[in-house]
């Protein structure tokens, strides 16, 4: 099997997207008023802090099809763009404005960089370090 | 149809695997065209273009994580490996494009119905179930978007190879029907809250 040892980037993404998700839901369980958003931002810090740190174990990963985990990233990051300009548009629609759009569109952010880097770290773990054609 | 011939690689033979896309082209349009129902019902706010989308979209999200997870996964795991490598390649492509899509409609519809029926507003008697329904959903997602479309997508990567590791696609699907059945019984929770809802 050409899976091998390497660090724990899917379970980090997850946690950090756990984080986001958690700050999402508390936001709105306080519909239509506004929620005190410092938990919200905490919440939001520790994602980012996490995805740092998936980023830092990314960067040590040596020997790695990274030619498929920029292929995959690039086009699950596109399509999750729309899905978080999407989101986005309704709270603009719904009149979400000020500090709480800040943290919305943040924690947006979060979740649109998240997702691509699960799916890709994912696919290309069982790849060959180099294009088929390169070898 | 073309295919990769059945070739002998060291003890293991090499699964013939049928020629298919990744990502179905042709299939795009129609996510398109159920992307943009969903933006100009939101952006019309018509109660009954809502209710479509989210109904439509939540039954058959609910119905095929349920059906996949229940009765295609255990059929699947009783399959010869080449039998499984074909359904993989003509059943896979297609979820990589429906689940998300049904996905976006459903909770996107769902959220603007919810607060224009004034069901997110903490003073609506049964608000508790719209934050349980919150709840179910984000466990969901994050199974999903974690576990189960991964999946999907590095077993068709698997198949795309020249010499494709029957082990990694055998581990690979059984994670993703797997976490297709999580998914499917935590929907009973999702049609709980919704009836309670809807009551």
């Amino acid at each position: 099997m050409t899976e091998r040892r390497l660090p724990p980037v899917t379970e980090v993404a997850a946690a950090s997207m756990v984080l986001v998700i958690v700050a999402v839901i508390y936001l709105a369980s306080y519909l239509p008023r506004r929620a005190p958003l410092g938990v919200a931002v905490g919440l939001l810090v520790a994602s980012a802090v996490l995805f740092g740190v998936n980023l830092m174990l990314l960067a040590r990963v040596r020997d790695f099809a990274w030619w498929r985990f920029f292929q995959v990233g690039r086009w699950a990051l596109l399509a999750y763009l729309v899905i978080a300009g999407m989101i986005e548009y309704a709270f603009v629609y719904d009149r979400t404005r000020g500090s709480v759009l800040v943290v919305m569109t943040l924690l947006l952010v979060m979740f649109a960089a998240n997702v691509p880097v699960i799916l890709a770290f994912t696919v290309a773990r069982f790849q060959a370090p180099r294009p088929a054609a390169e070898r | 149809m073309t295919a990769v011939a059945e070739e002998t690689h060291g003890t293991q033979p090499r699964p013939a695997v049928p020629a298919f896309s990744i990502v179905p082209l042709r299939g795009l349009s129609f996510v398109a065209l159920a992307i943009a129902g969903v933006i100009a019902a939101i952006a019309s706010n018509e109660l009954w273009a809502l209710n479509f989308f989210h109904v439509v979209g939540g039954g058959l999200w609910t119905g095929i994580d349920l059906f996949v997870g229940f009765v295609v996964g255990p059929i699947i795991g009783r399959m010869s490996i080449p039998a499984r490598i074909e359904f993989s390649t003509r059943f896979m492509p297609k979820m990589l494009l429906l689940i998300p899509t049904l996905v976006t409609m459903t909770l996107a519809s769902g959220f603007q119905l919810a607060r224009k029926s004034g069901y997110l507003d903490t003073s609506y008697p049964r608000h508790g179930w719209i934050v349980a329904s919150f709840i179910v959903v984000g466990v969901m997602a994050t199974i999903a978007l974690t576990y189960l479309e991964p999946a999907n997508l590095a077993v068709l990567f698997e198949l795309k190879k020249p010499q494709p590791d029957g082990r990694v696609i055998d581990k690979l699907m059984k994670r993703f029907v797997y976490t297709a059945g999580i998914t499917g019984a935590m929907q009973v929770a999702t049609l709980v809250c919704m009836t309670r809802l809807a009551s």
